[in-house]
């Protein structure tokens, strides 16, 4: 493999605690070395440049049934923006809900090169799966929803951890995926009734548990197995006025759980797009904003991490687990609706959206997503994403960037808002001063999703030994610059490296890069009354058999397996 | 001896059954036993081993008989022609598994092809009427475990879904209903007296052509407005009745096929189909389902959504992708003289498209990748066999909600019979080098 030394960028890595001083970053087989274990590399003049390790979305919706039917029902969604086949790219599609090979170029672009999928519906894992494979470039994984399984919700009734690790630990090893994804625990079971779980005490019907009990007994089974990834949470209630006392209520349920993974991370509890879930008030006309409220405990409290949801104000296509929700949402905005329940796991919905800067409520959302970043005391725990496509699309990443490193920016932004001096009294924004610095962003871009992920071995991070991810951006950050410049240079990376291999060279792409999908296996004592009872559920209840179940490895060309030993 | 292959997908039609097992011999060469299939089914299985069955790619000659040629002379006339033409179609696409859906879509994209599959002539009319309303659905295990009320519209599943009903919807006994079809009441709305109307609690036998009267009739009987006397050929009593059993169940499923997708106002009944069922949703849960044909035409709408964004119809032809039903449908397209060639793999227009269509696709460059003697290969200019998906090879297919199965490989191919994979692969590489050329 070629080797590369790129010399004398501004180097931005929280990993190694470089806060944009000049260095060399050399690259070798696939991995960041020592310059010195270089012998004939070929140099890249990263001079007068911002240099980052490559960046880690921690939550986006990206591929499976969901995402589809969002690009299938939704043509225009593609209107205009249509790129044709050039070289080695093909065709791009779609704003708000790319085609698969349009998300792998557009991540790349903006210096992205992990990407983990957010929610996977266990029954529909191998088309998570088939898009993912068709995704170039990136490294990726998926996180199945637990939330609302029926084995989870009857052994968690009887607070039967070691039973729900077993099982969590089969399903991960059948679905081939990633991490404990949970999404408005009971609620969703609750929506194949049309129901609904409106608080952490609310019970599930029939089952007879409450969204407490499934969420604090995933956190145990999840550290009971030591998994790479926390608990990976979107709470009840989402989305609605005076949700706050929800989420501090979900918060409060890791109380006294200490992390148990020797991946290196601090977490229990990961809490996703924490600005849908951040609402006063009890109406749409007296919401507002309670992140003092959220962050005050966030701050105060270091085994939870969360990520922001920052709406971009666009139009876009809302996607969820979350069934009730997007039926509550097609009700509010009278737009077309998706919906699939999925036997005996979960649910789901889509309906698209128009974040207006005109509307109040839009524009409140987008303060109090901002405001997460910057009442954070430690930018390692609090990530920057969009809950892509729900809150915006992923490719506003440069502009939210640019809003949090300046106040100009944001200034503008709230001028031109309609109902400008009603957002401003509903939220906090307008009297914080603060501007992040790129060391922050790169924390909550690099370092801090990729700890947080249990991979700070791998991803988030310039030092030896690391993937060879790194990204060289057209930014100087020690010359005077207007806000627009930032969020210009991170659209369009100058060179990037995925895994050693140079897939940017001058703005463009020059290769689809050598994609993997990482999945954990956890390994746990023989549970035969696990077995016995997944063989039943199968025979009785699904529609498909239990041979059919698991996604095979022509699934994942190219797999990663991360190996978690939970034997006793 | 004998060996039983379990849990072996039927890929035949969108109900995708998984539960077939076949007796096949040691060594593993011929095909002796299908238990647990339909009975089209079963025919599909023991089909492969027709004894006059095609093994070798024939090119039609001057005088409309055929002459036997090699793979590699199937694969050259192949690639030439999709590289010669302006603008071929490439239809089908429905009975062959999303590998080679996915290479396919790469010849299409190197070539400037029209991409469609079988919903055009089907339930494309559903596809539009889903980016309309959107479509509040289900998977059929929610059906099996929860629904109490079911109405068959316009389908006909005893013959075209024969194990629809025992396996998902009428008969099973899944979690939340025990007592199987008597905790079920089950509605069938159909112009004719079918065989799943004689197992239906109510059969409204609709005047032919007026479905759309009676869906939206039904949804003003939901609100308890008033009716004329008669809609559609139906008495209102019987409409509110219709009504209050959807309102009153617990989980009610609509189910659907081409009497409402393909007879007069299309796309339109189906909009009106699922606006009854998110009005139903204000009372109860409802969810709705197209009844899909082919085993995997589902599957190629998947595979496009998210290599293009769009399920059916998709014209490449500009180097970009384009959608416009009407417009980039085949019909429409052989129809106006539009493509200049015919690709077609795992279907068969021969005997689904209008004749017009058909002299169409006689007069041009044309090729068929099929297991089977076809209306399509009769006119056709080179017919490539190929091994039976399903059956002599595995890969993905999914079933009418959405869900995806690995199918599986139970028997070899005859000697030297390409899977289309392998053959698609060889037509992709081809085309890469005529094009660099």
């Amino acid at each position: 493999m070629t080797e590369y030394l790129i010399k004398n960028g501004f180097v931005f890595d929280p990993v190694l605690g470089i806060k944009g001083d000049k260095a060399d970053v050399a690259i070798k087989d696939g991995k960041i070395v020592e310059t010195t274990a270089l012998s004939s590399p070929k140099v890249i003049d990263a001079a007068e440049k911002a240099v980052m390790a490559g960046g880690v979305d921690i939550h986006a919706h990206v591929a499976g049934p969901k995402v589809n039917i969002g690009r299938n029902f939704r043509p225009e969604d593609k209107l205009f923006g249509y790129k044709a086949k050039n070289g080695i790219e093909r065709m791009q599609g779609g704003f708000s809900v790319p085609t698969t090979i349009r998300t792998g170029y557009n991540y790349a672009r903006m210096g992205y090169t992990t990407v983990m999928e957010a929610a996977m519906p266990p029954l529909y894992a191998r088309h998570t799966h088939e898009e993912i494979r068709d995704t170039p470039i990136l490294d990726q994984g998926a996180y199945p929803v637990f939330g609302n399984n029926w084995f989870v919700l009857e052994y968690l009734k009887n607070h039967e951890i070691e039973n729900t690790a077993a099982y969590i630990a089969w399903l991960l090893k059948a679905t081939k995926g990633y991490a404990v994804k949970v999404v408005n625990p009971g609620g969703t079971e609750a929506w194949g009734w049309g129901l609904n779980c409106e608080n952490v005490h609310d019970p599930v019907p029939y089952f007879d548990i409450t969204p407490a009990q499934i969420v604090k007994g995933l956190i145990e089974a999840n550290e009971y197995l030591g998994l790479p990834h926390s608990m990976h949470m979107h709470a009840n209630n989402l989305g609605n006025p005076g949700n706050y006392t929800t989420t501090l209520d979900t918060f409060k349920l890791s109380e006294g759980i200490k992390p148990n993974s020797k991946f290196d991370r601090d977490q229990v509890m990961h809490h996703t797009h924490v600005q849908f879930h951040s609402y006063g008030g009890d109406s749409w006309a007296n919401v507002d904003s309670r992140t003092k409220e959220i962050m005050d405990y966030v701050n105060s409290h270091d085994n939870i991490t969360i990520d922001m949801g920052q709406v971009t104000l666009d139009e876009t296509t809302t996607m969820t687990a979350d069934g009730p929700f997007e039926h509550h949402l097609t009700e509010l905005n009278h737009l077309k609706w998706a919906n699939t329940d999925v036997e005996l796991e979960t649910g789901s919905g889509v309906v698209p959206y128009v974040y207006s800067p005109n509307i109040k409520v839009c524009a409140i959302q987008w303060a109090i997503g901002l405001e997460l970043a910057l009442l954070a005391k430690d930018s390692m725990r609090v990530y920057l994403t969009t809950d892509h496509p729900n809150a915006g699309p992923f490719i506003r990443y440069p502009r939210i960037i640019k809003w949090l490193m300046s106040q100009e920016a944001r200034e503008q932004q709230i001028d031109a808002f309609k109902h400008k001096d009603k957002v401003i009294g509903a939220t906090n924004l307008a009297g914080i001063d603060r501007e992040l610095d790129l060391y922050e962003i790169a924390q909550m871009t690099r370092a801090g999703p990729a700890k947080s992920l249990g991979l700070p071995h791998m991803y988030g991070g310039l030092a030896p030994g690391l993937e060879g991810d790194v990204a060289v951006f057209d930014f100087n950050p020690n010359e005077p610059y207007a806000p627009d410049e930032i969020e210009n240079a991170f659209s369009s990376v100058r060179y990037l490296f995925k895994t050693g291999v140079q897939v940017i060279n001058d703005h463009e792409i020059v290769s689809n890069g050598n994609k993997r999908t990482l999945w954990v296996n956890a390994k746990v004592d023989q549970n035969p009354q696990v077995m016995r009872d997944v063989k039943e559920k199968f025979l009785r209840y699904y529609t498909v058999t239990l041979n059919n179940y698991e996604v095979t490895g022509r699934y994942l060309p190219n797999p990663y397996v991360i190996e978690v030993d939970a034997t006793e | 001896m004998t060996k039983t292959v379990t849990d072996v997908i039927c890929p035949f039609c969108g109900t995708l059954c998984d539960d077939l097992e076949v007796v096949v011999s040691d060594d593993g060469k011929e095909l002796l036993e299908v238990y647990n299939a339909c009975a089209i089914g079963a025919e599909k299985f023991l089909h492969s081993q027709a004894k006059e069955r095609i093994t070798r790619p024939r090119m039609r000659q001057e005088d409309g008989s055929w002459k036997e040629i090699s793979y590699d002379e199937a694969v050259e006339y192949t690639a030439r022609m999709l590289t010669d033409a302006k603008k071929p179609l490439m239809y089908g696409w429905s009975s062959t598994n999303c590998e080679a859906q996915s290479i396919g879509s790469e010849i299409g994209e190197l070539v400037g092809a029209v991409m469609d599959n079988t919903a055009t002539v089907c339930h494309g009319t559903s596809l539009i009427a889903v980016q309309d309303i959107g479509i509040p659905s289900c998977t059929l295990g929610e059906v099996k475990n929860r629904a109490d009320r079911i109405l068959f519209w316009g389908c006909n599943p005893a013959h075209a879904h024969p194990r629809h009903m025992s396996r998902y919807s009428i008969f099973p006994r899944g979690f939340f209903t025990g007592k199987g079809h008597t905790g079920r009441k089950v509605i069938v709305i159909d112009p004719r007296p079918t065989d799943t109307a004689r197992m239906a609690d109510v059969h409204l036998q609709v005047e032919q052509g007026r479905d759309y009267e009676l869906l939206n009739a039904l949804r003003v009987a939901f609100k308890g407005k008033q009716l004329p006397d008669v809609v559609a050929g139906i008495p209102k009593e019987q409409i509110y009745e219709a009504a209050e059993t959807l309102k009153s169940g617990r989980f009610a499923i609509i189910f659907f096929g081409m009497g409402v997708t393909q007879s007069l106002g299309k796309n339109h009944n189906i909009d009106e189909a699922i606006a009854v069922t998110r009005d139903l949703n204000e009372y109860t849960k409802a969810a709705i389902m197209p009844m899909r044909g082919h085993y995997n035409v589902t599957g190629s709408g998947q595979v496009w959504g998210w290599q293009f964004g769009f399920p059916y119809a998709v014209d490449l032809s500009r180097g970009f992708a384009r959608y416009n039903p009407g417009e980039t449908t085949s019909n429409d397209l052989l129809r106006r003289d539009e493509v200049d060639a015919v690709f077609v793999l795992g279907s068969d227009p021969g005997a689904h498209f209008p004749f017009s269509s058909v002299k169409k696709i006689y007069d041009r460059p044309s090729v068929v990748i099929d297991p089977h003697e076809t209306p399509t290969t009769e006119v056709c200019k080179v017919h490539v066999p190929v091994a039976f998906v399903g059956v002599e090879v595995g890969g993905c297919a999914y079933r009418m909600d959405n869900v995806p199965i690995e199918t599986r490989k139970v028997i070899e191919p005859p000697e030297g019979v390409m899977t289309d994979e392998e053959f698609l692969d060889r037509v992709l590489e081809r085309v890469r080098e005529i094009k660099s050329e």
